[in-house]
């Protein structure tokens, strides 16, 4: 391991360390699930249905509920930090701020995707009631993750505004939000209708919108452009919260 | 092994530090005196590359602390101000967290942690979480972190604040002790202090160096160093004052005390003239010829919190009425 990948390891520990050492960590994944089940099953008529895809009754909800959840876990990345005043200590370490950066969005990034893998028997499920195509499902996972990592870096990014978590909670919840809406069809449709606003703008928009490359990689397609959208809306939150930090001590 | 060099910091147009220029080599403790908002803060986190100077160079171990931060950082162990520390960890896992970024593992980091651990008896609290920790312990856990790696340079920002007077003294030895192989800065407000444990002290005032010396070189800036106090029963204040005016070579007497028992005066030395043993041979001269009964008589080594005020006082109202 090299001293960077190693500092990054021993900060993203510290923090799946903190996180499991307060009841937090464990009421997330409880409520987690216990939302996708709710809204697969009853909001999303999984058994009404009568088909075998996850797509619209289990993926389908995702960005919503991540747009709370993800900035629950992620708000006290940065905003903790300046509170605690641990930041002098972290970064008067001898590592780099992208190192501390990148090794907590990795911590809290891995600690969603643990709790991703837990609905683990929602597939089980479908795929002991019909016949669905796995990988569309592998997509859909991998889709749900991305999500989860670009509202993440988000969220490292305005807590890194704020050592107040709530304002850091409700900051990257209204991004996220905007994130959702800018390429969400019940939106964009009436927008496209009004004359004067030229087709391209609304595609430009559009195609800053997590839910446009999210429901590409719901159909079982592993676009290029996609991902390079989600590493893009990931990097530059993060880079902005280098920046953000940098800032702070100047 | 820390050369810091025309440092300045402005926050907007406020200077935090201005023009700022000293040097602490191995082996020297160096304390950094200064009232309450005169930058000494500021200028430590500078130093640790916590926050970059507007002006000036910092340069740790030969490491310029803003071109190359890595290797200068390496050097350094650093407390910061009211010890920060992650509350959500247990002191062993906090300081095994501190061991690993500062590239310790293995045999070498279980010895690092057992060093700080016995050195500043965190024994009993190892495996409690931060956040039940007493403020002494708290505080000591973030000094164990500033030693584990037994970094050359140490960076102390108030290090006995908040701690009780046994363990006040405890850190003092300790700072002293580490301070014959390692460069130390440490700032307090506390003067007895740098008499305690430092080989030099700083006076830094709104942002400026007003005094650098040793602690002695300091002491006898005081306008009372080298003068002879007294205490004589039976005579009358006046007397005492006109006698002891009339030593040549000494500037003047002055009563400090006229008590219906005795009186306390002060004979205060004359640049150039009778030098500290001189002025209490002529003191006593003076009382054995009119037969005073001395009670007391010793020489004066001069006080820093006289030569503090007497430095950081005359300005503090002009630089009130800036802020």
């Amino acid at each position: 391991m090299s001293t960077s990948t190693r500092h990054i390891w021993t900060i993203a520990k510290r923090e799946l360390v903190g996180f499991f050492a307060s009841p937090v960590a464990y009421v997330f994944i409880v409520i987690y699930l216990l939302l996708t089940g709710f809204f697969t099953f009853m909001l999303g008529f999984f058994f009404e249905r009568g088909e075998a895809s996850l797509a619209a009754p289990f993926f389908f909800w995702h960005p919503w509920l991540y747009l709370f959840l993800v900035p629950a876990v992620g708000m006290r990345l940065w905003s903790e930090e300046r509170r605690l005043g641990t930041i002098e200590l972290l970064l008067t370490m001898p590592i780099t701020p992208w190192q501390a950066i990148v090794g907590k969005f990795l911590a809290s990034w891995l600690f969603l995707a643990l709790a991703l893998a837990l609905t683990f028997p929602v597939v089980i499920t479908v795929s002991y009631l019909g016949d669905p195509d796995m990988g569309a499902i592998l997509t859909g996972y991998l889709g749900s993750f991305l999500v989860a990592g670009a509202y993440l870096a988000i969220t490292s990014m305005t807590s890194a505004l704020t050592r107040n978590q709530v304002i850091s909670f409700i900051l990257s919840v209204v991004v996220c939000f905007f994130l959702i809406l800018c390429g969400w069809e019940p939106v964009t449709r009436p927008l496209a209708s009004i004359e004067w606003i030229p087709n391209w703008v609304i595609r430009t928009v559009e195609s800053f919108s997590v839910m446009t490359h999210y429901l590409s990689l719901q159909r079982g397609v592993i676009d290029s452009r996609d991902l390079i959208y989600f590493l893009s809306a990931m990097g530059f939150p993060l880079f902005c919260t280098g920046v953000i930090l940098r800032g702070l001590r100047a | 092994m820390i050369k810091v060099s025309n440092l300045s910091k402005h926050f907007g147009t406020k200077k935090a530090v201005n023009n700022v220029s000293f040097a602490v080599e191995r082996g020297e403790v160096l304390g950094f005196l200064g009232p309450n908002g005169a930058g000494k803060s500021t200028t430590m986190r500078m130093i640790t590359g916590f926050i970059p100077p507007t002006a000036g160079t910092i340069s740790v171990g030969g490491h310029d602390m803003v071109e190359d931060p890595i290797p200068a950082k390496r050097l350094i162990g650093y407390l910061p101000e009211n010890a920060p520390a992650y509350t959500d960890m247990t002191v062993l896992q906090f300081l095994g967290f501190a061991a690993e970024l500062r590239g310790l593992s293995g045999e070498a980091k279980k010895r690092a942690l057992s060093r700080a651990v016995e050195m500043c008896f965190l024994d009993t609290v190892l495996h409690q979480s931060v956040d039940t920790l007493s403020k002494g312990y708290r505080h000591r856990t973030c000094f164990a972190q500033s030693v584990i790696h037994d970094p050359d340079v140490l960076v102390l920002d108030e290090p006995t604040d908040g701690l009780d007077p046994n363990q006040k003294h405890e850190v003092r030895q300790l700072i002293k002790r580490m301070g014959e192989k390692k460069a130390i800065i440490f700032s307090t407000h506390i003067l007895e202090e740098v008499e305690a444990a430092c080989t030099r002290a700083i006076i830094i005032d709104r942002g400026q160096i007003v005094a650098n010396g040793t602690p002695a070189e300091l002491k006898a800036r005081s306008e009372t160093a080298g003068a002879i106090s007294l205490r004589v029963l039976g005579v009358p204040a006046e007397t005492v004052k006109a006698r002891l005016n009339g030593i040549t070579g000494a500037k003047k007497a002055a009563i400090v005390k006229d008590d219906p028992a005795f009186v306390w005066a002060r004979v205060y030395p004359q640049a150039g003239g009778l030098r500290n043993g001189e002025l209490a041979r002529a003191v006593a001269d003076v009382a054995r010829q009119d037969g005073w009964k001395i009670e007391e008589l010793h020489t004066e080594e001069g006080r820093l919190d006289e030569v503090f005020r007497s430095i950081t006082l005359p300005d503090t109202a002009k630089g009130g009425q800036q802020a």
